[in-house]
């Protein structure tokens, strides 16, 4: 048996809205891929647009490394607007 | 031990609706630090595929996938023998639609297993040399046009009673697969619920044919809750790691209790004759199916088994030629994209 590569498929649910992983699936092609997907993904009319991206072209952090390639935002609370305190009564800001 | 409430369908999809906002929830909950599987799953947070996980947790979740996504791509062969002879283009066109979407819950269900690290031709090859087994019920023949509408009502109705405590599962992967898959499964519970009631009003011929079904369909079905809770083998672990939420029996409870007053609507009986309400447990009291016939039916001498084993061979090797084709498409096609890229560097 020749393994098919595995791609994963995003959907646009609706317009207005950014693409979401829905799943993934196993297809030779992309353009067979597409079709698959839309079989597997969207028998509900639930998109009107799909991504499909080879699972193998994927780069993805690693949950070992989290504490580490995260922590450098933790201590940077004043990258929220929530950080500053305003004097009262100002207004528009 | 918790016990299930009665609800009806529109209460086992509102527990589908409710285990989605759960996770979501849950999901925005902040565990401090790295958090450890044991400390996660307490959280009723999800375990996620690249996590580091027990190594039973890992090969008991491929185990209980595998066979589910094993039943519902062998479950569509009881169900595919009558598209053919359909009374009417409407419920062809039903059925048609119920058999694609059992291939389409059985391919999620292969996605969710692959991320615990087994691959898809492992997962075929295991069901075709039997290694890996598929619910029992699907081992049972399918003789009147009425089965579709048993079927439909009894068989996805054990299944949607089994599925949706399972939308809560620890593992991520599975559980978001199982909530899709118990929103389209109740389509199916109400086309054979629907398409019972007709035959159970129509003319005599029609009546004795749904009761027939149902006659035959009631005990495999309360057998597809597994063996007697003192009986079964995986559950206290499986409770433990929140994959299985509620015990065989008392899912099995919560079925009987269910349909009984849905039997009563249809004006068929349930082929039962110790059948009957119990004040003081608040349950109707009832016949257990024979699991003595459970236990040799999943060991491969049900009426069908040999059948749909060699059907679900025979179909992935006369479907070889059309994936072989496809991948020499695909390669070809890259090889070209590959010279024309050569091209442009020289």
């Amino acid at each position: 048996m020749t393994s098919e590569p595995l791609w994963e498929v995003f959907v646009r649910p609706r317009r207005g809205l950014s693409h979401t992983h829905v799943g993934s699936l196993h297809a030779p092609d992309a353009r067979l891929a597409l079709r698959h997907a839309r079989d597997l993904y969207t028998r509900r009319q639930e998109g009107v647009s799909i991504w499909v991206v080879p699972a193998a072209e994927i780069t993805a952090s690693s949950p070992d490394e989290k504490d580490s390639f995260f922590d450098p935002a933790a201590d940077k609370i004043y990258r929220h607007p929530t950080f500053y305190e305003l004097p009262e009564g100002v207004q528009h800001l | 031990m918790e016990t299930p409430d009665v609800h009806g369908a529109d209460g086992l999809l509102g527990e589908v609706e409710e285990a989605e906002a759960d996770l979501r929830s849950a999901a925005s909950r902040d565990l401090e630090g790295t958090a450890s599987f044991e400390a996660i799953v307490a959280a009723d947070q999800k375990i996620e595929p690249r996590d580091v996980m027990p190594e039973a947790y890992r090969k008991g979740l491929i185990r209980q996938i595998a066979q589910h996504a094993h039943s519902e791509i062998i479950g569509m062969q009881p169900e595919g023998n009558w598209i053919t002879r359909a009374p009417s283009l409407r419920r062809k066109a039903i059925l048609l639609a119920k058999v694609q979407d059992e291939a389409g819950h059985g391919l999620y269900l292969y996605a969710a297993a692959e991320t615990l690290g087994v691959t898809r031709d492992e997962l075929t090859e295991a069901l075709l040399n039997g290694r890996q087994k598929y619910s029992s019920i699907f081992n049972y023949p399918t003789l009147t046009w009425a089965d579709m509408g048993a079927i439909g009502w009894l068989v996805d109705g054990a299944a949607i009673v089994n599925q949706v405590p399972l939308c809560r599962c620890s593992y991520g992967p599975y559980a978001r697969a199982m909530i899709r898959v118990c929103k389209e499964e109740s389509f199916h519970q109400r086309q054979g619920y629907q398409s019972l009631y007709v035959l159970a009003n129509g003319s005599p011929a029609q009546r004795a044919m749904a009761q027939d079904a149902v006659d035959r369909w009631w005990y495999p079905s309360l057998a597809m809750f597994g063996p007697p809770d003192t009986e079964s083998t995986h559950s206290a672990q499986s409770m433990e790691w929140k994959i299985k939420r509620f015990s065989n029996d008392d899912l099995r409870q919560r079925f009987v209790d269910m349909c009984v007053p849905q039997a009563e609507i249809l004006g068929l009986t349930l082929p039962d004759p110790d059948l009957r309400w119990n004040e003081e447990r608040g349950h109707y009291d009832f016949t257990q199916p024979d699991f003595e016939e459970l236990m040799r039916v999943v060991k491969g001498d049900g009426p069908c088994n040999r059948q749909r084993m060699t059907h679900r061979r025979r179909a992935h090797s006369d479907g070889a030629w059309v994936r072989e084709a496809a991948q020499a498409y695909a390669e070809k096609a890259r090889a070209a994209k590959g010279a024309s890229r050569e091209e442009v560097m020289a």
